[in-house]
């Protein structure tokens, strides 16, 4: 029995109970009472209560929630909230599982989160494949909108506020925010230059905060139970607990909800049971693709935000052996906890492979605007594949930092960092495997 | 040939447009009806969802070239969208998709029968690698001798892409 099974669940709590996934079943559990609740709140103090809370952004980047709501101008005259949904960072699979078991969670977050804003109209956005999910949102909406929780004078308060469900058509950039606000427009999803940030000009250039669907589902917990709690489950400055997808070569994989002091090592081995057929871990991808990997021996880290980011025991990544990749003033590169998707990879696994398919997926992903990106995942994609393959030529992997390190930091997005930093992070702790490869020209798979 | 929409879709994209402040935002909305109502897009079901939402036909064409789901050719009822990103990929997804692809004597992206193939990025069911959606059905956990039943599944119960839309 794991002993991480009793730990505090807050968003994950109704998984596996069919009845909660109605209206009734979720106000028979007191759903809708902290709604209640705060619209007997000023919108100003919600706010402070997030702040409090030390609630971060669950979707990649880890921003605090509270001040990100706080950019929002006070004489805004329309402000929107936009719940980003389009999950699609390969490893990630809690946005899907959260919106299928608790979809009047997201809902509650959403109204209490668009009283603290003002934000009248509102959507939903999610991603085009997700269609099963889709009719999920779409039914608990339309309920939603039957019990007065939606729409012009919600529980008598005087607040109007709809939500609409607005389904993607497959495309992994419409996940970062202002190419999501473009496609929400009826756009190609290509990204913004920022500034503006969307608090300041957003969907229809009016005022817009993007948030995370576990992001907001952790909103109603903070109101009901204040920000100070919600803090105090995490450490330093993260709060609440942490949902996790552990994909790959474990022995019981599975999207978790724990505490963010939990090292990646319990993650492997008390959470999901260990590495399976009895083998060791050699590589274990943090918090999606786009974030560098980590070695065997750097697992005794905690898998909150910061400490992935800054702990000395994770060594820099690093544009040639010796020499640190500069993340702009100097800064180091670690790691980030990213979208909470980790992906474990057993001693048995053929890096140059698992590399390349990572960066078949950047390739295919780019959307085209920017030249380091659309060029560089080709040849990133290209390069990586011939090593793979067995056809790796002397000079490639200096060749692979060399792109790699050209799109990092040069492109309008994160996009082109997200191929650039696993790329880098693998060059950097595995790179004999890349060696050995080349080597061996022709006498692999 | 100059194509329309049903009643049904009419309906749905009028409704549609009173929770947006212009006609833009309908856009792929009303591309997966016609998509839909036509079986992929056509010049010609472009050109209806232009001339429905008073949009460009150029600003419409760039919209559905930029999104993977939009077909502009025809496609099976039954699409299998086969993951073979990193998580499915490290617990099989290539022999997965080899199975598919030997089963239905055709490669991905190619149609045989009620069945397309098409090799997806990550679907979000990574705990459960490899993972396949067809429509609203995700099967989980596959291996290459589950291909018959679910295909035999497929084929008594068709699950379409047009059924959510």
């Amino acid at each position: 029995m794991s002993p991480w099974k009793d730990v505090t669940k807050l968003v994950t709590a109704k998984f596996g109970n069919e009845d909660a996934r109605t209206l009734a079943g979720y106000e028979k559990l007191g759903g809708y009472q902290v709604l209640r609740k705060a619209l007997g709140m000023k919108p100003d103090d919600i706010t402070a209560e997030v702040k409090a809370s030390n609630l971060r952004g669950r979707g990649g980047a880890g921003f605090a929630t509270g001040v990100k709501w706080g950019f929002v101008p006070k004489d805004a005259k329309a402000v929107h909230l936009v719940c980003n949904c389009d999950e699609s960072e390969p490893g990630t699979c809690k946005d899907r599982e959260l919106v299928y078991w608790d979809p009047h969670l997201l809902i509650e977050g959403m109204v209490i989160a668009a009283y603290a804003l003002k934000a009248t109209h509102n959507y939903i956005y999610i991603r085009g494949e997700m269609m099963r999910e889709y009719a999920v949102l779409a039914k608990a909406v339309e309920e939603a909108y039957g019990r007065g929780y939606l729409g012009k004078n919600i529980l008598g308060s005087g607040f109007e506020c709809h939500l609409t469900v607005h389904r993607g058509a497959g495309a992994y950039i419409c996940g970062e925010e202002t190419a999501l606000l473009n496609s929400l427009e009826g756009k190609r999803g290509q990204p913004r230059l920022k500034p503006p940030f969307p608090a300041i000009k957003g969907l229809f250039d009016e005022p817009t905060i993007v948030n995370n669907v576990e992001t907001l589902m952790n909103v109603p917990f903070i109101i009901d139970k204040g920000g100070a709690w919600f803090a105090a489950l995490g450490p330093g400055r993260s709060g609440g607990t942490r949902t996790v997808c552990v994909s790959g070569h474990v022995n019981k994989p599975g999207v978790y909800e724990l505490p963010m002091t939990i090292t990646m090592r319990q993650i492997i081995d008390e959470v999901c049971g260990g590495v399976w057929k009895g083998r060791k871990v050699k590589a274990v991808i943090p918090g999606g693709t786009s974030m560098p990997p980590l070695a065997e021996d750097e697992l005794d880290v905690p898998s909150e935000f910061d400490a992935l980011m800054t702990d000395e025991r994770i060594k820099p990544v690093e544009v040639a052996p010796g020499k640190n990749f500069d993340l702009g003033g100097g800064r180091v590169l670690r790691t980030m906890a990213g979208s909470g998707g980790i992906v474990v990879m057993d001693d048995a696994t053929d890096i140059p492979m698992a590399v390349w398919r990572i960066m078949k997926f950047y390739a295919h992903e780019s959307c085209g605007q920017c030249t380091p990106c659309r060029e560089g995942t080709g040849w990133l994609e290209k390069v990586a594949r011939r090593v793979a393959f067995g056809q790796g030529k002397p000079g490639d992997i200096d060749l692979l930092a060399s792109i790699a390190h050209g799109i990092a930091g040069n492109t309008i997005c994160a996009l082109g960092d997200a191929a650039a930093w696993p790329m880098l992070g693998f060059l950097t702790k595995f790179r004999a495997d890349f060696e050995a490869k080349v080597a061996h020209k022709g006498a692999a798979a | 040939m100059s194509l329309e929409f049903s009643a049904d879709a009419r309906k749905k994209i009028n409704d549609l447009l009173q929770k947006y402040p212009s006609s833009k935002p309908v856009v792929l909305a009303a591309l997966h009806l016609a998509q839909k109502e036509h079986g992929f897009l056509s010049d010609d079901a472009l050109k209806l969802v232009a001339e429905t939402l008073s949009l460009p036909y150029a600003h419409v064409y760039g919209v559905a070239t930029f999104y993977t789901m939009f077909r502009r050719e025809p496609a099976a009822k039954n699409i299998l969208r086969i993951c073979t990103n990193i998580s499915c990929m490290l617990r099989g997804a290539y022999d997965v998709m080899a199975a598919f692809e030997k089963k239905l004597g055709v490669k991905k992206g190619g149609t045989a029968g009620d069945f397309t193939i098409v090799e997806e990025e990550c679907i979000a069911a990574c705990a459960n690698a490899p993972a396949i959606v067809c429509g609203t059905r995700y099967f989980l956990d596959v291996e290459p001798k589950d291909v018959d039943t679910i295909l035999d599944e497929l084929r008594k119960t068709p699950r379409p892409e047009g059924e959510i839309v």
